[in-house]
């Protein structure tokens, strides 16, 4: 039974920071119409920076912040320097994405070497909380609490303020925002930051599970692929959905069948794109 | 016979004088060489013919080196049946994940191919009671064709050429067929070519499993060269690596991939004699080419030469197909359906 609870724990936390990672892959997915695959690279910025951020003696919450403030600022840089240059190619754009991806991953070994680097989770979580006899890691619960807080806000920033409202109508129909005066290439860098910084910000917050190590964007950008496959490009509940489904599913299977983890998240995957080849939410996309 | 012909035999001819003129080491390298450039043409049926770029190519190429070495060493099949059945294998995966991945086009089929190609080497990085992981597994001995012994650089180098000269022939007659013609057509018109009653999708699908049919062969050679198999070879470096190939020597054009593989490959290998850090290079040589050469280094210099108005462009660069109405750069961005 205490495997069963732990286990489900863990598949909601890690679907959790999935959601930090794919929300933002999704929406800029889904209005600058391609799969940004420096994600993986992002988050795992996200993680080292962290990890050097507490080293520094900074408070762990303060950390996350900041690592997802710089890697918001990289995204500009990427946005802005690279990527508007290539407007309108945007296979070229996405092939930009996987070379910064790798210069980012090779950065990061020659700054923090091969060994993986401990993110320390802040005092208070450490101990876990026993509950009717069972005990549950504090810190698990803390990031769920945070993806649920991350999504609410996404929700509303995306219902009900006005720069939402300007990026649905630039992932519905990115002419006629033009036409009506949105200026889109002002939304996509602002799309692009908040993507990344939140790929930081998940970065650090998954540090004291997953530790920063070399390959963890390689462990992660598939994650976030199958999520949007699952969920469909553009769509928040999508992406809400696909986060905690793929959580349970890699989770469950890692545990159960640690050789096969990758085939069965495969299985989902699988069966969407034959059934529903949009995805699950596929709404946002005529 | 017409000037392409006699360039790429001379050109062959030429590259059967390589082992005079080189030591062991160039050898060899030009061995890796003809095996990455059949890898990287294998592709460019995809990517230039097709406009269906893909990230997941190395999975076809990974899963016949694996299964030949699995084949021949756990489950002892001699040489011949094990190649054979490792291409079946990984002939069937692409006819397989080619389903699969042109549920969608444009972007989303590139993100479904990388997803798909993160899976196979999720599998053999972690399923370790087959693959034995990060480990990798060891190929023993090279195959005796004929009887004849492989093991030194020069025959190797020979086998390779044969390989290689017979498989580029075999593509180079699909992609001037009929079948080749109406691939270019389902690239640039997809909506025409339905409405003169073609298959389209069915066109794709043929080109993917083609595809990964030839990158199957590739990697035999490969697993045969190196006699040893890892994960790298199954990730998405490598799979990056056989797009950059394509797209840097230019994706339209058969030459181009083979002028992108040399390249990379020299590159690849001179670069981590000095440095260690051959993948921040990679993605360095894959963002200025990107936004520096769009077209690739063969379509840029025949335009060159066309310009300048040069009665003949010189044969050795220009065997005749694809001339790719000169945006081949986001031919399946325009389709997303």
């Amino acid at each position: 039974m205490q495997f069963w609870l732990i286990q489900t724990l863990n598949s909601v936390a890690f679907g959790g920071l999935l959601f930090l990672l794919s929300s933002g892959f999704s929406l800029i997915f889904g209005l600058m119409r391609m799969p940004n695959l420096a994600h993986g690279a992002f988050f795992m910025l996200g993680a080292y920076f962290g990890a050097t951020f507490i080293n520094w003696g900074v408070n762990f919450w303060i950390a996350a912040i900041l690592s997802g403030l710089v890697v918001g600022v990289l995204g500009i840089v990427l946005e802005r320097g690279l990527l508007r240059k290539l407007a309108g190619n945007s296979q070229g754009q996405v092939l930009v994405t996987l070379g910064v991806s790798f210069i980012i991953a090779d950065v990061c070994l020659m700054v923090w070497t091969g060994d993986p680097v401990p993110v320390p989770a802040p005092q208070w979580a450490r101990p876990p909380i026993f509950f009717m006899g069972y005990a549950f890691p504090t810190y698990r619960l803390v990031v769920l609490a945070i993806a649920v807080v991350a999504a609410v806000l996404l929700y509303l920033l995306m219902e009900r303020t006005r720069l939402g409202a300007m990026i649905r109508a630039g992932v519905d129909d990115m002419e006629m925002a033009r036409g009506v005066g949105i200026r889109v290439s002002m939304l996509f860098m602002m799309v692009f930051m908040l993507g990344a910084a939140l790929a930081g910000l998940g970065g650090t917050i998954g540090g004291p599970i997953m530790q920063a190590y070399p390959g963890l964007d390689a462990d992660m950008l598939p994650l976030a692929l199958v999520v949007v496959i699952l969920g469909g490009v553009g769509s928040l509940m999508g992406a809400l959905v696909g986060s905690f489904a793929v959580g349970f599913i890699y989770n469950f299977g890692t545990a159960l069948f640690p050789d096969f983890a990758y085939v069965i998240l495969f299985l989902p995957m699988v069966a969407v794109l034959v059934l529903m080849p949009e995805g699950l939410f596929a709404g946002a996309r005529q | 016979m017409s000037r392409s012909g006699i360039a790429s035999i001379l050109a062959l001819i030429a590259l059967a004088f390589v082992p005079f003129m080189m030591g062991d080491f160039f050898i060899n390298l030009s061995s890796q060489v003809l095996c990455y450039a059949l890898f990287a043409v294998s592709l460019n049926l995809l990517v230039g013919y097709g406009g269906m770029t893909s990230l997941g190519h190395a999975a076809y190429f990974g899963i016949a080196a694996y299964g030949v070495t699995w084949l021949h060493t756990v489950a002892g099949w001699d040489q011949l049946t094990s190649a054979i059945g490792a291409v079946a294998v990984a002939t069937l995966s692409a006819a397989f994940f080619g389903v699969l991945a042109l549920r969608a086009s444009g972007l989303s089929f590139l993100m479904i191919t990388l997803a798909l190609g993160q899976i196979v080497w999720g599998m053999a990085y972690r399923w370790v009671g087959l693959t034995q992981g990060d480990n990798g597994m060891r190929f023993p001995v090279r195959p005796e064709p004929f009887g004849i012994s492989i093991n030194s650089a020069t025959s190797f180098y020979y086998f390779s050429l044969i390989v290689f000269a017979v498989s580029v022939y075999f593509i180079w007659r699909v992609v001037n067929s009929p079948f080749g013609a109406s691939l270019r057509g389902a690239r640039d018109q997809p909506r025409r070519m339905r409405m003169l009653g073609h298959d389209v999708w069915m066109i794709r699908w043929a080109a993917f499993v083609m595809s990964g049919f030839w990158a199957a062969i590739a990697g035999l050679l490969f697993v045969y060269y190196q006699k040893f198999v890892s994960p790298y070879a199954v990730s998405l470096q490598q799979s990056a690596e056989v797009l950059l190939m394509t797209i840097l020597g230019g994706a339209t054009t058969l030459t181009g991939p083979m002028v992108g593989a040399v390249i990379v490959t020299l590159v690849k290998n001179l670069a981590s004699t000095y440095v260690e850090r051959w993948n921040a290079l990679l993605g360095l040589i894959f963002v200025l080419s990107v936004v520096f050469m769009p077209t690739g280094l063969v379509p840029g210099f025949q335009k060159l030469l066309s310009r300048k108005k040069k009665p003949s462009a010189p044969a050795e660069e220009a065997p005749p197909p694809a001339h790719g109405h000169g945006h081949a750069a986001t031919p399946a961005s325009e389709h997303a359906s």
